[in-house]
């Protein structure tokens, strides 16, 4: 059992005093941090601020260290074979780059095929569509249903058919729009019979669900620190061990290699080192060690699962109204993506907002999906850990009153 | 400052019942598509000139209440007015949403966004057709010097 009340005591942005009244409904943009994200954060630039791998003195290899043991912490948090398969990025988009300029950019051709869903997130299209300029490599949509739901029938009938051709499925999880949750370890299986590997967008995802890299088989699965409580500017890259040794780092420098001469000659570090040139954000990686730990000790089988309790408490409110339309009726986490009859959804998200409660209207991202589901904006609330039914009673009753007059009435 | 409830009245009218709503596809006409990236808003405006004053002035595309109204109150006051003369209307509503000194008699219906620049993550929808229409009319004029 999460106990909410008490976890809500160690988020310092909900115990704050501005944010009395505050309902935040924006976790799937960024999460709030618990406060023992922030101290740890503090804490490195107060007690340990040392660079990592470097210096010869006792501070220096404390923080080199501890910096390691969040790989390992990861490792564990995913069930990764090794910390060696843990690659730190500086978020979800500069992890799904890596996939796709060190793997995509080096291996396929114009013969190939990549393999994707219209519901991606703009970080995991676009540097598939720089992939297919520089490469010749073509670009196919797995069908969706109205409801975005990925049709595992079609996927499996188009990987057949392409006989061999399609090298790389890249997809989230969780779309960022729609909140479902796709089926995973078969799409993965049914990708490696037929000679493609999986890329897989978990920046939805991971935050709330639990996710066993061994057992989905995905070969690599990208994400972002700051929506599983952690801090901005960290992500993480998991790849499978040969892929790693196989791709090119985006970025050579300091750190990454082992030695180099005159003449141009480099020889690379061993992965995951050699992705990761530069100083890296070294008290965001500590301090999401703290957030692995918090998920940890919650554990992911009670975030996931009263996750999907209270979302489908908010799916079930929300279907008692008739001024709404819900565009995911069918999703399983976190994410309900919705219009209020009649009102613009920016006019009803400012509306919301002024009524104390933050939400994102627009078009999140995924622009392609606009064809599936058949509205150009919506407005899209997002649960995690700390929220709690009394919120959802309160801005389904925020919403339930909401009329254009009242909308027109908070911008004036 | 405007009353509330007539503030209110005004908003809804234009953005239930803009002027100067419609798809132009005459060349004659010089475009503006004005996409804000922060938010969904996305509005294509067009100004009609003769050299010297704006004949017709129209606008489409997707905005919410606050883009589609201000576009709407904004093509009727500068529609028929020299460039300059529009021009400075502009520029009076600019300094209204930017909380400087204005002229209100010039701004007419405009007035009900004389709070708006209180709204910090709105007032690009009220600026949004009405950049759109600036940077057309100092287009106009610079082609007019350029003749
Ligand atoms: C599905 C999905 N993929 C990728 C990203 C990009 O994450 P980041 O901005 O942290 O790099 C996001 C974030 O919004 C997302 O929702």
């Amino acid at each position: 059992m999460l106990d909410r009340e008490k976890i809500r005591k160690d988020f310092p942005m909900i115990q704050s005093e501005e944010s009395k009244g505050r309902i935040y409904l924006d976790s799937a943009a960024t999460s709030f941090k618990p406060k023992c994200v922030i101290d740890k954060v503090t804490e490195y630039y107060t007690k340990e601020n040392a660079n990592i791998h470097r210096g010869d003195y006792d501070l220096s290899y404390q923080v080199s260290s501890e910096y390691e043991q969040v790989r390992k912490l990861c490792a564990k948090f995913l069930n990764a074979p090794s910390e060696k398969n843990i690659v730190f990025t500086n978020g979800a988009s500069s992890s799904l780059n890596l996939v796709a300029y060190g793997y995509g950019q080096k291996f396929l051709t114009s013969e190939d095929i990549i393999l994707s869903t219209e519901a991606e997130h703009a970080s995991n299209i676009l540097p598939w569509f720089k992939v297919s300029e520089v490469t010749g490599a073509k670009i196919e949509y797995v069908p969706l249903d109205h409801e975005g739901v990925f049709d595992l029938e079609a996927y499996k009938k188009i990987l057949r058919e392409a006989a061999g051709k399609i090298k790389v499925v890249t997809l989230a999880q969780v779309s960022n729009v729609l909140g479902n949750i796709i089926p995973l370890k078969e799409i993965v299986r049914y990708a490696h019979e037929n000679g493609a590997i999986v890329c897989c967008d978990g920046a939805q995802s991971v935050p709330h669900i639990k996710v066993d890299v061994q057992d989905l088989d995905v070969d690599f699965l990208c994400f972002s620190a700051h929506k599983m409580l952690g801090p901005s500017g960290v992500g993480v890259l998991y790849g499978r061990y040969e892929l790693l040794e196989k791709m090119d780092p985006f970025m050579l420098g300091g750190g990454s290699n082992a030695r180099f001469d005159i003449c141009g000659n480099i020889l690379l570090k061993d992965p995951p080192f050699k992705f990761e040139a530069g100083t890296p954000c070294v008290e965001g990686v500590l301090g999401f060690g703290e957030a692995l730990k918090y998920l940890m000790d919650l554990g992911m089988e009670n975030v996931e699962a009263e996750g999907k309790e209270l979302h489908k408490y908010f799916l079930d409110e929300m279907a008692k109204l008739d001024n709404v339309t819900v565009y995911n009726p069918k999703s399983e986490t976190s994410i309900v993506t919705f219009n209020i009859n009649g009102i613009f959804a920016q006019d009803a998200a400012a509306y919301l907002n002024s009524q104390g409660i933050a939400v994102r209207s627009g078009n999140h991202c995924a622009k392609i999906l606009l064809n599936v589901i058949g509205a150009s904006e919506t407005i899209r609330a997002s649960l995690y850990l700390y929220n709690t039914k009394e919120e959802i009673d309160r801005t389904i009753a925020v919403i339930k009153e909401a009329t254009l007059e009242k909308c027109i009435g908070a911008a004036i | 400052m405007m009353d509330q409830t007539l503030k209110r009245e005004i908003i809804m009218d234009h953005y239930q019942t803009p002027r100067n709503k419609k798809t132009i596809t005459d060349e004659s006409y010089k475009s503006k598509h004005m996409a804000a990236d922060s938010c969904i808003d996305d509005i294509t405006v067009y100004i009609k000139g003769d050299g010297h004053k704006i004949v017709d002035v129209a606008f489409d595309g997707v905005g919410c209440t606050i883009s589609t109204a201000s576009t709407s109150i904004m093509s009727e006051l500068i529609k028929g007015k020299s460039y300059d003369e529009a021009l400075a209307i502009i520029q009076e509503y600019e300094d209204m949403l930017d909380e400087k000194e204005y002229d209100e008699d010039k701004l007419e219906e405009a007035n009900a966004f004389d709070t708006l620049s209180k709204q910090a993550n709105r007032i690009n929808c009220g600026l949004i057709g009405v950049k759109g229409f600036k940077e057309v009319i100092e287009e106009l004029k610079r082609d007019e010097r350029e003749q």
